[in-house]
């Protein structure tokens, strides 16, 4: 476990994972704000889209991604077998968890305290800040954490994509996957109980969310 | 303005990431015509893939159905000691990574594993065959029937239940007469779920099958044996059934789901 290869596999695994999870938190958020209280033409096809990598396979999710952001990317964008291109196949996998959390919070989220607080005299961001983000913040960090807890263990969408070169691309679960391949099951055992440390860690911080945020409702 | 610009951010983000690289598979897979694409499909290895992945996909959905029913039932009925470590075990498989699902069952029935030498001396053959395939597909898709009843079970109540009860009905005729065709819709639900989890399963599936083509290799394990052989027509051929496969699941659940409920 204290094996350079298995450390700099789990380094790269919780590093890329905390900033999918960050870029999950904005950019999960403004597009549940956009399905919420915008209006556009197509928005109910949109809508549908999001869980599009829950039911896709992951091994499916990496083929596609290399195949726009691969060698032969037909916008000239090549990521293939690079640290970004973990990044981008993370960020595909979890992209429906923020949304998905976020989104039934801002739908019962009355407009009207946010339309009182604009006639006050409130910007744009006071309103978000003061308003908005403290509702929506606990469906976030769910979100977050569901997040965090699939991308730590993922699989399937990066075997294609990273290349899975040691000490630059290789992550935690192809890591193990290449010692059970080799017969070291004690090795891939090693690091499979970290990951499954981390799990667990991560259903017990949803659940403490979950607890905290229905705090009025059980009363 | 404000609201203009974050459409554009979302939809630019969405666009990127979830639509564009799906059109260039599509256009990929034809770019030569449909008849390479044919050819690839209908190569023995890989109907093969696809039938074993079916074949997983029908024992392993029936399986789970019955047990999310129970186990919401459970749950959401019964009072026991321990009852909230079993609800927080029904979703360990939706944070575990699929390789630890893999792995533990690699252990357990290896040849040095806890169940391994029992089985090789009774001649069953578990690992690197199907049965070791189907327990992988049936535990990472375990969680899907009971986490859409659970919710469902615990809003309609049990005042019906007690009725059908005073009125003389058994357990089992309340069952099938009261609760069932109460959460009939979530069951369905669940089940589409559960059914696009099997079929798209890869990384349990691959450390327990051994991947031998033609024999343990399914339809996803297929894509990236393709993939490896620089056999990119194939590799997309059969990633574009499954694409089309889950989008058929997306419209199934859009459809059914009542408009209010979106989670």
């Amino acid at each position: 476990m204290t094996e350079p290869q298995a450390v700099a596999a789990l380094k790269l695994t919780i590093g890329a994972s905390v900033v999918v999870a960050l870029l999950n938190a904005v950019l999960g958020t403004i597009t549940a704000w956009v399905l919420v209280r915008d209006d556009f033409r197509g928005k109910a096809v949109v809508n549908a889209i999001i869980d599009l990598p829950f039911a896709l396979p992951t091994i499916v999710a990496g083929l596609t991604l290399l195949a726009l952001y691969g060698t032969r990317s037909p916008v000239g964008i090549d990521v293939a077998y690079t640290r970004a291109a973990v990044v981008l196949a993370l960020l595909f996998v979890t992209l429906p968890f923020v949304v998905r959390t976020v989104q039934p919070v801002l739908e019962e989220l009355d407009a009207e305290m946010e339309a009182a607080a604009a006639s006050l005299g409130a910007s744009d961001f006071v309103i978000f800040r003061r308003i908005v983000l403290p509702n929506i913040l606990p469906g976030i960090l769910s979100g977050v954490a569901l997040a965090l807890a699939k991308a730590v263990g993922e699989f399937g969408s990066l075997v294609i994509v990273t290349g899975n070169l040691p000490f630059r691309t290789e992550v935690a679960s192809v890591y193990v996957f290449g010692r059970i391949e080799s017969g070291d099951s004690g090795g891939a055992a090693a690091i499979a109980v970290v990951l499954l440390v981390l799990s667990f860690a991560l259903l017990l911080a949803i659940g403490a969310v979950r607890h905290y945020a229905t705090r009025f409702d059980r009363a | 303005m404000r609201r203009v610009a974050l459409r554009s951010v979302a939809l630019f983000y969405l666009a990127a990431i979830l639509v564009g690289p799906l059109v260039v598979v599509f256009w990929r897979t034809f770019q030569h015509g449909v008849a390479p694409a044919w050819d690839a499909l209908s190569a023995h290895d890989t109907i093969h893939a696809f039938e074993l992945t079916l074949l997983i996909t029908g024992i392993a959905e029936p399986v789970n159905t019955v047990f999310g029913i129970l186990c919401a039932l459970t749950v959401v009925r019964r009072d026991f000691p321990g009852k909230g470590l079993l609800n927080a075990f029904v979703d360990l498989p939706l944070a575990l990574s699929p390789v630890v699902v893999g792995l533990a069952l690699f252990l357990l029935y290896g040849r040095t594993g806890w169940f391994g030498p029992w089985l090789t001396s009774h001649g069953i053959r578990f690992l690197f065959a199907l049965p070791s395939m189907v327990v992988a597909t049936i535990f990472v898709s375990l969680p899907f029937v009971a986490r859409e009843v659970v919710p469902t079970l615990r809003e309609i109540g049990d005042e019906q239940e007690q009725a059908a009860r005073t009125l003389g009905a058994g357990s089992w005729q309340t069952f099938w007469r009261i609760t069932l065709p109460s959460i009939r819709l979530a069951v369905i639900y669940g089940v589409i779920l559960t059914t696009a989890r099997s079929l798209g399963e890869y990384g349990a599936v691959a450390v327990v099958s051994g991947r031998i083509q033609g024999v343990t290799e399914t339809a996803t394990l297929r894509v990236q044996e393709q993939y490896e052989n620089f056999d990119l027509a194939g590799a997309y051929a059969i990633s574009l059934v499954l694409a089309l496969g889950a989008v058929l699941v997306l419209l199934t659940t859009t459809l059914l789901k009542p408009k209010e409920e979106v989670v």
